[in-house]
């Protein structure tokens, strides 16, 4: 037990990775064994996760769950993992998604071993930024959840998936390259790349960097402006924020069903929790400067993203735009806090912030919901045009309740986990940034307008006749999938406080 | 005197490869378990230098020193410390891997092997060379064997062009760096070419600024610098496969290595003067060599250039003169060495199947060949420095090393890692993935055990270092600081 406490981030951490080592001792023909495996590998990690859900204590300051080990020390970067109220959540809707993910995709008939291999090796990815304390550890992790989700797009993806595979790899590869050299420069500054060292000593940071006479040198004023912008390019990239985010219809709708459930329900998380980790702390002033413009930026992908949403036929494509309208406020709440910091405003920050990190949560939880949906429609008419469906509802009656449940989560329901992190943003947002959160209201509305419409277009109207005589029930199995996720949404909305005081703990620290 | 490993791993290629010319001619498989064999003791015996290497001593270590010819100061004085050691591990590595996959050569295989095994001497005695007149000797018997190896055995359609402009290049190249190297000899007033002794030999600022160059230029004809990077591509590929790996694998390092050891070691302030200069050259490597990569249509080709992309990281490793830079410049070449042998034995297994490497009639390559492909992708991996591969252990510090000395070269070397993920992703899309040409289809036979063993070794290497930089960064760091000790520090 007491490994078990001492280790629990590392176990977290590297069970999928080492899972899908042994994966590959299994014959690749042997397809269901393989899936078996691989699911019972992914639930490893979600236990060990509510186990330390529960054994997190929200009243204590500071990380917890701390582990150090040397790794590459001649650099000055170890080996430093820990959690906090805004990590922990993530961490738990990464191992929640995992396994619901690998059990949607049982339906992969092509290549299974090494579908399962690179689905549990991103896994490792995306766990590890969320637990990192090491800023070059951050980046290791960054990176390697790229390349698995390259080849989980481009060998399993659709039609356009070549073209959008290599656009997913090359823009955020080129949003990294930012944040890599951020990453250097901060190193270089403070000697170190740990995390609560550089936030310790950054404050007092001095002199310049270059010796031994080239010409070009850089201030240590230089150095910090120029990894706050690399920092903030590639965040904005990967959440993504308005205008950086076209990436995102491409990957999200050629990606495999649980592709997309992974990268709109967990991988955009990585780029605001890097904005909540690395931008805000680091850089108070730059970000309280900037935080109009961010909140500009945040106001157009919801409304724009909405109404992109809105104008779509293609229902997954519906669904990918929709990722970039909720993660729009999001970014309003980021944006809020960085304005009212070190304010009397700074408590509606707080709010705000709140509100952020629950719509993380709540987001990967709906978003991920509403492509496993459209993975269950896709399977069955091999299409995804919403003006091919048409009345489906008698054809798929429990699909269509899950289908309507789930999209009210998404259009902010009350009584549903959406509407309880969107009236927080709002409600905390609205002194700070009024006009931004007012258009961002109005923008609400166009959210229901394409919620709705993809409701209608695939359940009610008239029936097109050609899917009668089609199997187009959801199945056990997809049931079984999306069932923790309902429960989930349900809860939170009407009980919210169980998640939302872990993150609040921690935000009034770091943010009041 | 202690046991003589250093001397053993550098003259057991050569007397494998003259005992070899004693086999007759057509026992072809006797010949290749000899040379494995002979691989075989170097590699074990340079990988237990390795591990026995004391790192809490530091400086250098399994020193033998023989005088050689006292007249003119001229001793066999062998060592190995933080830079070469990984070097030599390298090398064993590569003349291991080297021999399984020349396995099927039918033409003439004993003098192929025994020219590779002087080869693999001419490249160990260089590296552990602490005698200047030795270095250069060595140095020859390295670039000799490469004009046979690859006129003889190398592809039809360039072998001689390529082979002649590769010797004529290095030869030049080495005539050049041995004038430096008299010139140092003269002006010392020491009268010994013992490198150790150079290095407090105190030449005057002016006398190092003059030299510096052709020492430093003249070995790094070898290590590809811009712009007389040329022959390196067409020697990669007209040159057989073992022989390219060896060639991008180990014989670039000994470039970089020499200029490191002769140029900068011993003339420093030589070195600062010029680094600015070197800077410049090694930043087009990087990125020039990166786009010409991008336009390649054969196989080999893009290889080639991305060879001479990635030394460009070694060379700006050097010329940032600090702790960081050189530390990331000693594993870029560990590192790029065995990624780039990985990569060039896949070709092999591609070309000898497909008799073809023109990108666009290839395809679908990773259904007959999936160890090669996964193998191709992880080589690829680390050519893009992508974390938890040894490229990202070595390329990180060496832009540390960059923004501590010239920030500007650091952005513009960090564009070159976007062109190379995108073409690294296009070549393998196109190669290995996607649909199979027709003529392919059920020719492709499935690789060989030998390859398989080749291939597995090599990418596993480099995720061990990508994964525990402990393995090989503290000491490669310990060397830096010796280097940055004569520098005067950075």
């Amino acid at each position: 037990m007491a490994f078990l406490e001492a280790h629990i981030l590392a176990l977290i951490l590297f069970t999928p990775a080492v899972g899908a080592l042994l994966l590959f001792l299994l014959p690749r023909e042997r397809v269901t064994a393989i899936r078996r495996a691989a699911f019972g590998v992914s639930l490893i990690p979600l236990a060990l996760s509510l186990w330390m859900w529960f054994a997190y204590q929200p009243d204590v300051p500071g990380y917890q769950f701390v582990e150090r080990a040397i790794w590459y020390e001649a650099i000055g970067s170890s080996f430093h993992l820990g959690v906090d109220g805004i990590s922990v959540p993530m961490v738990l809707l990464t191992t929640l998604l995992t396994p619901l993910a690998v059990l949607i995709s049982f339906s992969i008939q092509e290549n299974v071993r090494s579908y399962m291999m690179l689905f549990l090796l991103l896994e490792t990815g995306m766990l590890g930024v969320f637990l990192a304390l090491d800023l070059l550890l951050f980046f290791v992790f960054w990176e390697v959840g790229l390349v698995p989700m390259y080849f989980l797009i481009n060998q399993w993806g659709s039609a356009n998936r070549e073209y959008a595979s290599f656009k997913f790899l090359i823009y955020t590869m080129a949003g990294s390259l930012g944040l890599l050299l951020a990453i250097q420069l901060i190193g270089v500054a403070s000697g170190t790349f740990d995390l609560l060292t550089i936030t310790e000593r950054w404050a007092s940071l001095s002199g310049p960097l270059t010796l031994l006479g080239l010409p070009i040198t850089l201030s240590i004023g230089a150095v910090k402006r120029i990894a706050f912008w690399a920092f903030v390019i590639a965040f904005a990239i990967k959440v993504p924020i308005w205008p950086f985010h076209t990436w995102l219809p491409d990957a999200h709708t050629e990606a495999p069903t649980a592709g997309s459930m992974i990268l709109a329900g967990v991988l955009l998380k990585l780029g605001a929790y890097g904005f909540l980790r690395l931008v805000l702390p680091l850089y108070p002033v730059e970000a309280k400067t900037y935080a109009g413009a961010l909140a500009l930026l945040a106001t157009l992908a919801i409304v724009l993203g909405a109404f992109a949403s809105w104008g779509q036929d293609d229902f997954k494509r519906l669904v990918a735009y929709s990722s970039v309208n909720h993660m729009g406020f999001v970014v309003l709440g980021i944006a809020a806090a960085a304005m009212a910091q070190g304010t009397p405003l700074a408590g509606d920050g707080v709010i705000a912030v709140n509100g952020a990190v629950l719509q993380m949560f709540n987001h990967g939880l709906s978003a991920a919901g509403m492509f496993l949906l459209v993975g269950v429609i896709y399977e069955r008419a091999h299409t995804r045009d919403l003006n091919e469906f048409g009345g489906l509802f008698p054809l798929a009656p429990v699909y269509g309740g899950i289908l309507i449940f789930t999209a009210m989560a998404s259009l902010g329901l009350p009584g549903l986990n959406g509407f309880i992190s969107e009236f927080l943003v709002v409600r905390g947002a609205w002194p700070i940034l009024t006009a931004y959160t007012a258009i961002s209201m109005l923008g609400l509305l166009i959210t229901g307008a394409y919620i709705l419409k993809g409701i209608k277009k695939v359940l009610h109207g008239p029936l097109n006749e050609k899917w009668l005589g089609h199997k187009m029930e959801i199945n056990r199995r997809e049931v079984v999938a999306i069932a923790p996720l309902m429960v989930l949404m349900l809860t939170i909305g009407v009980w919210p406080s169980w998640i939302l005081d872990v993150i609040n703990r921690t935000v009034l620290r770091l943010f009041g | 005197m202690a046991f003589p490993i250093l001397s053993i791993i550098v003259f057991t290629p050569i007397v494998f490869g003259l005992a070899l010319l004693l086999f007759p001619a057509h026992r072809h498989r006797e010949i290749r378990i000899a040379a494995l064999v002979g691989a075989s003791i170097t590699t074990v015996l340079s990988i237990w230098a390795y591990f026995t290497y004391d790192q809490a001593l530091g400086g250098y270590q399994f020193v033998e020193k023989i005088p050689w010819i006292p007249a003119l100061g001229i001793s066999y004085h062998v060592g190995v410390d933080g830079m070469n050691l990984p070097l030599v591990l390298l090398t064993g590595v590569v003349i291991f891997t080297g021999v399984l996959i020349s396995w099927g050569i039918d033409d003439r295989p004993r003098e192929f092997f025994a020219f590779l095994f002087i080869l693999a001497t001419g490249v160990f005695g260089v590296f552990v060379s602490l005698d200047l007149f030795q270095l250069l000797f060595f140095y020859e018997i390295a670039v000799f064997p490469m004009y046979l190896l690859i006129a003889i055995w190398g592809w039809k359609v360039t072998r001689e062009y390529a082979a002649m402009k590769l010797t004529l290049y290095l030869f030049v190249g080495s005539v050049i760096a041995l004038v430096g190297a008299l010139a140092m000899y003269f002006a010392s007033g020491l009268g010994t070419f013992d490198l150790l002794a150079l290095e407090g030999a105190g030449f005057s600022t002016g006398f190092q600024r003059f030299w510096f160059p052709f020492v430093f230029f003249g070995f790094a004809v070898l290590g590809g610098i811009f712009p007389v990077h040329n022959w390196s591509p067409d020697g990669h590929v007209a040159a057989p496969t073992a022989v390219s790996m060896f060639h991008a694998g180990v014989l670039m390092k000994l470039g970089a290595f020499a200029s490191l050891r002769v140029g900068i070691m011993l003339m420093p302030e030589g070195a600062k003067f010029w680094a600015p200069l070197i800077l410049v050259l090694a930043t087009v490597n990087v990125v020039y060599g990166a786009f010409i990569a991008s336009v390649q249509t054969d196989f080999k080709y893009v290889i080639g250039f991305s060879s001479v992309s990635h030394m460009g990281l070694v060379l700006l490793g050097f010329a940032s003169l600090n702790l960081d830079g050189l530390t990331g410049a000693g594993i870029q070449m560990f590192s790029h060495g065995v990624m780039t042998a990985l990569f060039f034995a896949v070709v092999g297994v591609v070309y000898d199947r497909a008799h073809t490497r023109e990108i666009p009639k290839l395809g679908g390559f990773i259904r007959p060949l999936p160890l090669a492909a996964v193998a191709f992708i992880i080589g690829g991996l680390v050519s893009m420095g992508m974390p938890g591969f040894s490229g990202f252990i070595a390329e990180f510090p060496i832009f540390m090393g960059l923004w501590q000395r010239a920030p500007i070269v650091a952005i513009v070397a960090a564009i070159s890692i976007v062109i190379t993920a995108s073409y690294i992703m296009r070549v393998v899309g196109n190669v290995f993935f996607g649909e199979m040409p027709k003529e392919f289809e059920g020719h492709i036979s499935p690789i060989k055990v030998q390859d398989k063993v080749a291939l597995v070794m090599l990418a596993v290497i480099l995720v061990i270092v990508g994964v525990y930089p402990r393995i090989m960064a503290p000491l490669v760091q310990s060397g830096a600081q010796a280097i940055l000790a004569l520098v005067g520090g950075a």
